[in-house]
């Protein structure tokens, strides 16, 4: 029997209404019990002393690029999820937009061959839409889900037939799965380099206009409502996708939306400029689709992840190497690596009194969770929660450590963030997977 | 203050460049990327030098050595005849060094990026990389590598700085100072890195700037009522007009844009035809501006659609002239981006 007890922590757990000092109790990988000195009652254990810390479920990203297999020079699953263990995620839903794509229940299987080797933390493959992504005949809904996906997605690719998304959507009722979908109508955005705007006029740079994600969302809403299917859209990033889907959501359609740190937290101006509008850039570090949007963008998303019309936030995590980001910016691959500075930057709003702190974790933890249904998995059972019986996926944070980005010190292959240089308050202090540490930095002292 | 040459060629540097003085210390950039960094008098600082390249063109054997022994690669990732042609002429009559390539950004694929190809320009001692490409903010990628002197001869929608300056200086020659006067561009406003570069370059000069197209090709957050206000200087001072007859209104100078074909293929226009029915630039049009106005076109141009032929080689178009003072400015540029001290300031008697 091994335990592990962490003491004295800020216990803050979202789903059970819990935030306060307690102490976690995790024996032989499940969570046993969560409360005030609860651990001085286990005899035998490791212990970590978390005073001054907050401790939260493992937090669990819906939307993230491993790779692997066939894409090994940019992200691996050892490096992705050691980037994930960093950055406070437990539980990782693998993007299926691999070579070869996650279509059918070999690509699948070997993900999680894969995984159970070398992964650090816990992976959960999310399967194609269509055969080879290519958007053209539907991919085996059935046998993906006997493989284990948790969801259908053609990535980066939109599916563009309004007809063949009609077809996906009623057919994954059959299984139950969500189908999320990249927000871009391909035809409206197609050569867009960034947002469509004051920005992209200056630099010459052909736009991606937010009226190309508002005609996408606004179709799939209308096919979901029509199925009676789960849709759910990554990556929200306009205030026009959000009205849409707030207004759906009250009609009572099933649809459920994500959005990543850098879409509620940067603008288009971050391609081009510094501190002044004197001197332009291109940054293709900031080149990311959906593009950066506007203030008032990040306004609304912002409200709309505070009043749960987007259940939770997802990295989007897109590691690309330097090759594919140091040319021309048309040429640049899009993408932001983003897992191990998702908390330091969301943390940013709690700094600016958008959101409390426990909000910003449900977003991070049951939030994701509830929104895809992962808990109702076999053997998912508590996951996003410290509640007795769940996986000891515990994250320790430091709310007011100050840091500064490092890229070259990241785990993941993908040193492409726009944040090289940039100082953040809130870090990711330690990570526990299963009740084994799987990240810690000196901030965590073993007692 | 001495240009550098051996002592036998002293003998020809007197004559090398003449008054009036070259403001000293004024020009500061290592690069020309845009106008948008440059200050008024950096741009009046190649225009007033660019009179002087102008006087050693217009010579019997326009040759000098001011940049003996300097290296201009004319590196071309896209097809131009007469930007390329101006800067080989420009840097040949300054005794410069001028190697002209044509590159291919499927070199990309084959593993060569820019920025290689630009630090191996570097390392064969190239001073100065012209360098024209298809796709904006190519040249910013080459001049974060290498410490040559890069000069964008255009890229992509973005900017045309050499133009800009050329037409700046072909304007000061016929109307003076440019403070207040009205100038205005008229065509494919989105897709032209001319329009952009002129629109910085007029604003630092004092102009009053009028852009004119169709809705499709003007393109968004230009109006500073369409940006944040914390980002109105972010973007020149414009205004903007879809009726070609408004615009022209009072002009002092009208600048037609030439219109490229795939504009119509990619459905941005219904027709060539509807495009010049509603605004080419036509006499029964321009009898609307000033009666002194002056016409231009950065080129190639297309006669019978942006601009209507007889008023392109009538009175007022200055559209050869252009072309002409494009090689002294780019000699003036080439000169300033040298960094070599004036060899005949005015105030100082030259060796004999």
């Amino acid at each position: 029997m091994t335990t592990l007890a962490i003491h004295n922590g800020r216990v803050i757990d979202p789903a059970l209404g819990q935030d306060g000092i307690a102490d976690v109790v995790i024996v032989d990988g499940r969570i046993t019990r969560v409360g005030p000195n609860e651990g001085d009652m286990v005899i035998e254990a490791d212990r970590i002393d978390a005073t001054g810390l907050v401790v939260a479920p493992g937090f669990v990203d819906l939307h993230v690029h491993l790779r692997e297999p066939g894409g090994e020079h940019q992200e691996t699953i050892a490096t992705g999820t050691e980037a994930a263990a960093r950055g406070g995620f437990t539980t990782v839903c693998a993007m299926p937009g691999t070579q070869p794509p996650l279509d059918s229940r070999a690509a699948v299987e070997s993900v999680l061959r894969e995984a159970d080797v070398s992964a650090r933390v816990h992976v959960l493959p999310i399967g194609c839409i269509t055969a080879g992504r290519a958007g053209e005949l539907l991919a085996p809904a059935g046998e993906l889900a006997g493989a284990g996906v948790v969801a259908l997605t053609d990535d980066g690719h939109a599916v563009a037939d309004p007809n063949l998304m009609r077809h996906a959507l009623q057919y994954s009722t059959r299984f139950g799965l969500p189908v999320a979908q990249h927000p871009e109508d391909p035809a409206l955005v197609r050569g867009g380099q960034m947002h469509e705007g004051w920005v992209a006029t200056r630099l010459g740079l052909r736009g991606r206009p937010p009226s190309g994600e508002a005609t996408m969302v606004a179709r799939d809403i209308a096919l979901a409502e029509l199925t009676g299917a789960h849709l759910h859209v990554c990556d929200v990033s306009t205030a026009g996708s959000v009205q849409l889907i707030r207004a759906a959501r009250e009609r009572g359609a099933h649809i459920t939306a994500t959005v990543t740190p850098h879409h509620l937290t940067l603008t288009h101006e971050r391609v081009a400029f510094d501190d002044s509008y004197d001197r332009i850039h291109y940054d293709s570090s900031a080149k990311v689709f959906p593009p950066l949007r506007e203030e008032e963008d990040i306004a609304s998303l912002v409200e709309a992840l505070r009043d749960g019309v987007i259940d939770a936030i997802a990295t989007n995590h897109s590691p690309v190497s330097a090759i594919e980001k140091d040319i021309e910016f048309d040429l640049a691959a899009p993408g932001i690596s983003g897992l191990e500075t998702a908390f330091g930057l969301t943390m940013r709003l709690v700094h600016d009194g958008a959101l409390t702190l426990p909000a910003l974790i449900e977003r991070l933890t049951i939030g994701p969770v509830r929104a895809w249904n992962l808990d109702r998995r076999p053997g998912l059972e508590g996951l996003g929660t410290l509640a007795p019986g769940a996986a000891g996926d515990v994250v320790l944070l430091d709310p007011q450590a100050e840091w500064t980005v490092d890229p070259q010190s990241f785990a993941a292959l993908g040193k492409n963030t726009p944040l090289a240089g940039e100082r953040l308050r809130g870090r990711v202090v330690g990570t526990v997977v299963d009740g084994r540490v799987v990240f810690e930095t000196a901030a965590v002292a073993a007692l | 203050m001495t240009i550098e040459t051996t002592p036998s060629e002293v003998q020809t540097t007197p004559s090398t460049i003449e008054s009036p003085a070259l403001p000293e210390g004024v020009w500061r950039q290592q690069h020309l990327l845009d106008l948008d960094t440059c200050s008024r008098s950096e741009i009046e600082a190649v225009l007033t030098l660019a009179d002087r390249m102008r006087e050693i063109l217009d010579r019997r054997i326009p040759r000098v050595p001011a940049l003996r022994g300097y290296t201009v690669v004319n590196l071309f990732y896209e097809p131009s005849t007469r930007t390329r042609v101006s800067f080989e002429l420009a840097g040949k009559v300054l005794g410069a060094d001028v190697i002209s390539v044509s590159a291919n950004t499927s070199s990309v694929v084959k593993g060569e990026s820019l920025i290689d190809t630009v630090r191996t320009l570097r390392a064969m001692r190239a001073d100065a990389i012209v360098m024209r490409h298809s796709m904006a903010g190519a040249p910013y990628l080459a001049a974060e590598h290498t410490d040559a002197s890069i000069i964008n001869a255009g890229d992509g929608a973005h900017a045309h700085p050499t133009q800009a300056l050329l037409d700046l200086y072909t304007m000061r020659r016929h109307v003076g100072e440019l403070d207040g006067k009205k100038v205005v561009m008229v065509g494919d406003i989105a897709h032209s890195r001319v329009a952009r570069s002129d629109l910085w370059g007029l604003a630092a000069m004092g102009a009053k700037v009028v852009v004119c197209g169709p809705p499709t090709l003007l393109p968004r957050g230009l109006r500073a009522a369409d940006r944040p206000a914390h980002a109105e200087s972010a973007l020149p001072p414009v205004s903007i007009e879809t009726e070609i007859e408004a615009a022209i209104e009072d002009a002092d100078v009208v600048m037609a844009l030439r219109l490229q074909s795939e504009r119509q293929e990619s459905g941005l226009l219904p027709s060539l035809h509807e495009y010049a029915a509603h605004y080419q630039v036509t006499a029964e049009r321009l009898a609307r501006a000033k009666p002194n106005h002056l016409l231009m076109h950065p080129g190639p141009k297309n006669e019978g659609i942006e601009i209507a032929g007889d008023v392109a080689r009538g009175s007022h178009s200055i559209i050869e002239e252009q072309v002409t003072n494009g090689v002294a400015v780019r000699m003036a540029l080439l000169y300033l981006l040298s960094g070599r001290a004036d060899p005949a300031p005015a105030n100082e008697e030259v060796r004999p």
